[in-house]
């Protein structure tokens, strides 16, 4: 008992005081996209009843889609689909035991994070020139 | 009081009894949803700013209208399971089970409703 090392161990962490690291972030952004995802499915879903109930329920829900508030959501929610979508690739990969270093989650971290900004822009000029 | 040992109510609730199959089912839908995210946004994306006449037009042709329900259907089970994960992490008890009936109720509801919605634009539109 004589070599057990009493001062110098590293403490466990507290969730309040521990900086996060960037494959922490983007693991709970994973959880937080796909909860979010609710009010652009909700927003799609009210566009498309409202164009089978009629011409009045349909202007309302189709000025809101085109309203700046819907293409808030919209284009928020394009955004938190592909970052939901890499991230549960990266997913996929850990479940097949690739990627679980902290460098290799690290770089699929940046990854994650500009290849849904860079999905999202992509998804943005196609949609505005066609 | 309950007249069961602690050992006896955990029983049979560990991951060996549904913990994979859920595992297993969200893998699988994951995979689909890869290959229905991109057709989606084109689907939905060449409908928005369309007036209601032609909207109906273009989600009543087969490619726009199957591509969406399929990932409206694949995408709410995904989300019921995937929301299920989370209130099993910070719900207990009766709080848990009544969010978990009002998660399937409103993921089933979407489903319902954009179903619905496509299945009256595809039956009411002449083909083009």
């Amino acid at each position: 008992m004589a070599d057990v090392n009493r001062g110098n161990r590293p403490l466990s962490p507290h969730l309040q005081v521990y900086k996060l690291p960037l494959a922490a972030i983007t693991s709970i952004m994973t959880r937080i996209t796909g909860h979010a995802l609710v009010a652009g499915v909700v927003l799609l879903a009210w566009w498309l009843v409202a164009a089978v109930s009629g011409p009045g329920a349909f202007a309302a829900a189709d000025w809101v889609v085109r309203s700046w508030l819907g293409f808030l959501i919209l284009t928020a929610s394009t955004w938190a689909l592909w970052f939901h979508a890499l991230a549960g690739i990266r997913h996929l990969f850990y479940d097949a035991g690739m990627g679980l270093e902290i460098h290799e989650a690290e770089k699929a971290s940046w990854a994650i994070i500009i290849g849904s900004v860079a999905l999202t822009l992509l998804s943005l000029i196609i949609f505005f020139i066609s | 009081m309950r007249y069961i040992t602690p050992r006896k109510a955990a029983q049979g609730l560990g991951s060996a009894r549904s913990g994979t199959h859920h595992h297993w089912q969200m893998t699988v839908s994951s995979y689909a949803l890869i290959i229905l995210t991109p057709l989606f946004l084109i689907a939905v994306g060449a409908g928005i700013g369309l007036p209601r006449e032609e909207l109906m037009a273009h989600f009543g042709r087969p490619f726009p209208g199957v591509v969406t329900a399929l990932f409206i259907i694949v995408g709410m089970v995904h989300f019921i399971k995937g929301t299920r994960i989370m209130l099993d992490d910070y719900l207990y008890g009766n709080v848990n089970k009544l969010a978990i009936v009002a998660s399937n109720i409103f993921g089933w509801g979407v489903i319902a409703a954009a179903v619905f919605a496509l299945a009256k634009m595809a039956f009411t539109t002449p083909a083009i």
